[in-house]
């Protein structure tokens, strides 16, 4: 019985074996479509007379925050032309569920009915590249109509974020997301006797000087930063090359390097909490009961994140600076450690976050798409109103350097700065000419390699050989260097 | 008569001990229910807050988020599941323990092989065939296929094996009853406290399944209470609140506590009626 | 005689049944999951994934999928993991589930309120158990509840979710938490589904309680024990959601708590179909194999 029932399990075992191979042929078949099928159907597509073209948007995009803006500022000004219907796809980042949904879209974008094509899509910078080097994305000037003229506001950095090999423009953001250094006033003062932030960005202006007034803070009790990562985007987005070279091989730029030896020797001799992003230790650390000097944070980050963790009791519910002024300022004043914060550009420009709007190939409203486009991302006029609504930083050099020199914006969470003006400072700063359309996994990955390496979990090749392992793992055409 | 009451307090402490254990987490969750965003993100807290309404609030408000819309879908999706599983994997079973037929080894064999398949390892080919199907932002592929759910099938089997004796299917026969009679007029009923017991495993599972759905699930009105709080937790900076999240979470879980007291009562009735008949 | 023959005819005649009734399990099976598996295996042999939008291949490259699995990577280290996760939450989990279900069922112990303990222990199987993971690594953090206890009580914090027995512990604990009501509940099935008379019997005979347990009431349920055995095997292996949301999917520290699965989840990241369908044979002939052994030894010694 038991030979039997081996015997059973072996031909079953075998018999799946051989239906795989034999089927294989079909299956591979059915899981690509050759590349001549597809030029067939796209043949066939452009030849129909397209009489229902046009009448949906579909719109992709991770979560809420483009279809909000999209609704009060696009919608509701009546720009939406009679008799199309604007519908917006909403698939959550988790698991990477956004990017396999939207992949599998965008492959039978060929195939798929008029109304179910994507017409625009929305991409974050790590993974834009990915993108923007394929043929599932217009350039927004040749194929989708915008002129020069209407991108010429923008911060060129967003733009180099969604530029391809070749130079094309394939992607524009309504936002700038430059980064900025929050210190604690009160801590500064103890340690450089000043909180000026003049002389504080002196003080600060350069990594070796950063790492002085880690060891004057650190003689005080204070720690420098909160966690691992916290300065890791300063760092990464000023490497002098591309993550990854011509032949597909990893390359580990000196200033990931310099990350990982500051880090190491931050954590090693207490300069930091040992903390990660988002965990409830970093959090702690912003508030009242927080013992570290400072954080990189951009634009996003510190009227909302910062500014909320900060406080001791939680503002009530929808109130902001915008929204209602007179109950924020009741509800902030004396409220934690709400104005001991400000901002300096700290030793190196970079950015933080944002979203862009890619055009997808296919798409059957180019006409709407390139009027989205252009009010959304491109007119001063909405920019500034976004702006001026929801504090976010927005992306056109004249508006915001208009809010620069406005009093009215000085901030009091800030105690009185003008963040708009350091920020609109750095912007121009930033240089995002060394992307590459792996950022996002090799970013992650050498962050989470390295956490074991500061926690002295594992040693320096270790931790590096992991990063190579994971990272060929994510992209398996890459090559670990020799 | 010392040495029981001993040992029933015994038991007491134990059962106490654990039922804290288990019910911490749902104090922990009700907990952060009640809290701002700010106050969660800083850690942890022994004592509610004065969140609750507004979490609430601003979770069934949302016109992005149809929270009851969520709901419906996720008992659609979870009752068509437990009952296509219950039934057809008591039918499967049935087939394989009453009857002799060629190959029944080989069916046997093969159901019990496929068992041990994880979900992930064709999960993106599952994708693709569904979009090929034209079966893609449907909620029919995320209940459909639970007719074959081979662990249920095994339970039913392993079940029958010990309380459906050949005997009775024969006297039934001989009664004249036609096989599909017996099944759903003799088998099904004394099946009952097994099929109450994987009723509720399968419902608790396909109502917090996230994999499948995120992968088939696009528009809004078709989502499942997983993707929506999955869709919380990737909000945007302006949006993203783990009050809501908890407090969705919270939400989402007293459906099932419902579902699963109802059934759960089932169960011990059934198998009391089932040992009485004996 | 005749009675027999009868019988005899009747039984081929009733076989077609046994088709009948197999048909919805196969139909379903065939279209929903045995053609994406098969494509997916099939793809085992190919070089076969995605750049970006772009598929490379598939080209046959025959059993080098396998090859970089079995030699190349750190596979057999997850499988150790994984044991070791799983059998730290088992273990625990049937003994207790063993005692709470004979508490629940004795007459003799005849306890109160069984119905309220019987919800509350399967309650956590509810929560989603990403949310679970969620709770607990904000309970188990550096300045979380717990450390705030071992502080107060003036120990050293403990580094729970950097630690490779913390991360272990952890997730063999809520493995642990969310299954044992589960098993507890099939195994009173089991032992409720015992004929009295035969329980009865034994004492009559003299037989103690452990006797009485070891001699009938396990025997009897053995087959509900093999399914929960089995089911709780399969479990394992396939242990996922917990240490993926627990570790932020990366298995820390230095990858000692990711297991099988969670590294077949990385190779979905690329879609690399050719990686992933040889790592899923591989796995699929483990757990077959290791099913193997657990239900022939808890079968056919029954039948012995």
């Amino acid at each position: 019985m038991i030979k039997f029932k081996r015997i059973i399990a072996l031909t079953l075992v075998m018999i799946m074996g051989l239906t795989f191979v034999a089927c294989g042929n079909d299956t591979s078949d059915v899981a690509t479509p050759p590349v001549s099928e597809e030029k067939d159907t796209k043949d066939v597509s452009q030849s129909e007379p397209e009489v229902k073209a046009g009448k949906v948007l579909n719109i992709w995009g991770w979560n809420t925050e483009f279809q909000g803006l999209f609704k009060t500022y696009f919608e509701d000004a009546g720009l939406v032309p009679d008799g199309i219907e604007v519908k917006f796809t909403i698939v959550p980042n988790e698991d990477n569920a956004y990017q396999n949904a939207l992949d599998e879209a965008l492959l039978n974008q060929e195939t798929a009915s008029d109304d179910e094509k994507i017409d625009l899509f929305l991409v974050e910078a790590d993974y834009a590249l990915k993108y923007v080097e394929s043929d599932y994305t217009l350039d927004i000037i040749k194929d989708v109509g915008l002129t020069d003229g209407d991108i010429a506001g923008q911060y060129k950095y967003t733009q180099e974020i969604v530029t391809d090999s070749n130079g094309a423009i394939k992607g524009t953001s309504w936002q700038a997301t430059p980064g900025l250094f929050a210190y604690r006033r009160s801590i500064a003062k103890d340690v450089l006797g000043t909180d000026d932030p003049v002389e504080v960005q002196e003080a600060l202006s350069t990594w070796d000087k950063f790492y002085d007034v880690a060891e004057k803070a650190s003689a005080k009790g204070y720690k420098m930063l909160s966690g691992y990562d916290d300065s890791y985007r300063t760092f990464s987005n000023n490497v002098s090359n591309p993550w990854v070279d011509k032949d597909n091989t990893i390359v580990l730029d000196d200033n990931i390097v310099k990350w990982i030896e500051q880090t190491k020797e931050f954590t090693d001799k207490g300069y930091n909490n040992k903390s990660t992003l988002w965990d409830d230790q970093w959090a702690a650390d912003q508030g009242p009961s927080g013992k570290v000097f400072g954080f990189f944070y951009s634009t996003w980050g510190i009227n909302f994140t910062l500014l909320g963790n900060a406080l001791e009791t939680p503002l009530p519910d929808g109130i902001t600076a915008t929204s209602d002024p007179d109950a924020f300022k009741e509800a902030t004043e004396g409220n934690g450690i709400f104005g001991d914060y400000g901002v300096v550009e700290g030793p190196q420009n970079y950015y933080w976050g944002g979203s862009w709007l890619c055009a997808a190939t296919g798409s059957d409203n180019l006409e709407l798409v390139q009027e989205i486009m252009r009010t959304m991302t491109c007119d001063p006029d909405t920019l500034i109103t976004i702006t001026k609504d929801t504090q976010d930083f927005t992306n056109n050099i004249e508006a915001m350097e208009s809010l620069a020199a406005d009093d009215n914006f000085a901030s009091a969470f800030l105690g009185g700065q003008n963040h708009i003006k350091l920020f609109a400072e750095s912007a121009k700063g930033i240089d995002m000419s060394n992307i590459s359309p792996y950022d996002q996994g090799l970013n992650e990955e050498i962050q989470t390699a390295f956490r074991d390496y500061f926690n002295g979990t594992v040693d320096y090749d270790t931790a590096l050989n992991n990063f190579y392992t994971a990272a060929v793992e994510k992209y398996p055409n890459l090559k670990k260097p020799n | 008569m010392d040495l029981r009451k001993i040992n029933r307090l015994l038991c007491y402490i134990v059962l106490i001990l654990l039922s804290i254990l288990c019910l911490f987490s749902f104090y922990l969750l009700i907990v952060n229910s009640t809290r701002a965003h700010s106050q969660i993100q800083k850690g942890f807290s022994f004592t509610t807050g004065s969140f609750f309404k507004i979490n609430l609030k601003n979770v069934l408000d949302s016109e992005e988020l149809p929270v009851v819309n969520g709901i419906i879908n996720s008992f659609i999706v979870s009752s068509a599941s437990s009952i296509l599983a219950t039934y057809f994997s008591v039918l499967t079973a049935f087939s394989i323990h009453t009857y002799e037929f060629k190959f029944k080894r080989l069916f046997f064999t093969f159901i019990m092989m496929i068992m041990m398949v994880p979900n992930q390892v064709s999960a993106l080919g599952f994708m693709r065939w569904m979009g090929k199907l034209d079966l893609m932002d449907s909620l029919i592929p995320l209940f459909l296929p639970s007719i074959a759910s081979p662990i249920v099938f095994y339970f039913m089997l392993a079940y029958m094996q010990s309380n459906l004796p050949k005997a009775m299917i024969e006297a039934a026969r001989i009664d004249g009853a036609s096989e599909f009679r017996i099944f759903n007029q003799m088998v099904l009923p004394i099946m009952k406290p097994a099929i109450a017991v994987q009723a509720i495993f399968t419902f608790v599972s396909a109502w917090n399944n996230y994999f499948i759905p995120s992968l088939i699930i696009r528009s809004t009105k078709n989502k499942t209470l997983p993707i929506l709080i999955a869709q919380l937790r990737s909000a945007d900076f302006l949006k993203f609140d783990m009050g809501k999240v908890y407090m969705l979470i919270f939400l989402a879980i007293i459906p099932i506590i419902i579902i699963y007291i109802i059934l759960s009562k089932y169960i011990v009735r059934g198998v009391a009626v089932g040992s009485v008949k004996e | 005689m005749k009675s027999i023959s009868k019988k005899k005819t009747k039984s081929i005649s009733y076989s077609k049944w046994g088709y009948i009734f197999l048909i919805p399990f196969f139909t379903i099976y065939i279209i929903f999951s045995l053609i994406p598996l098969i494509s997916t295996f099939n793809n085992s042999f190919f070089e076969n994934y995605m750049v970006g939008l772009t598929q490379i291949g598939p080209n046959f490259v025959g059993l080098d999928n396998y090859r970089a699995i079995l030699f190349d990577s750190d596979l057999p280290k997850f499988a150790l993991n994984t044991l070791i996760i799983w059998l730290l939450g088992f273990i625990p989990q049937i003994i207790i589930s063993m005692t709470l279900a004979i508490w629940f069922t004795s007459a003799r112990l005849n306890l109160k309120l069984t119905g309220f303990f019987k919800t509350v222990i399967y309650m956590p199987n509810l929560i989603m158990a990403a949310a679970f993971s969620m709770l607990f690594w904000a309970l188990f953090s550096d300045i979380g509840p717990v450390n705030n206890l071992i502080v107060a009580l003036g120990h050293e914090p403990i580094s729970f979710l950097q630690s490779v027995n913390g991360n272990r512990g952890l997730i063999a604990l809520m493995n642990f938490l969310m299954w044992f009501g589960n098993t507890t509940i099939l195994l009173m099935a089991g032992i409720m589904g015992i004929d009295n008379s035969i329980l009865e019997a034994a004492q009559i005979d003299g037989a103690n309680a452990w006797k009485t347990f070891w001699h009938v009431t396990i025997p009897s349920i053995k087959p509900i024990l093999v399914y929960v055995f089995l089911t709780s095997l399969i479990g394992g292996i396939q242990m996922f959601d917990v240490p993926q949301v627990l570790t932020n999917a990366e298995g820390g520290p230095n990858r000692t708590s990711m297991t099988m699965i969670m590294y077949l989840n990385k190779h979905l990241y690329s879609k690399n179909y050719g990686l992933a369908g040889a790592l899923s044979v591989i796995l699929l002939i483990i757990t077959a194999i290791l099913s193997f052994i657990v239900y022939r030894n808890l079968t056919e010694r029954a039948e012995k």
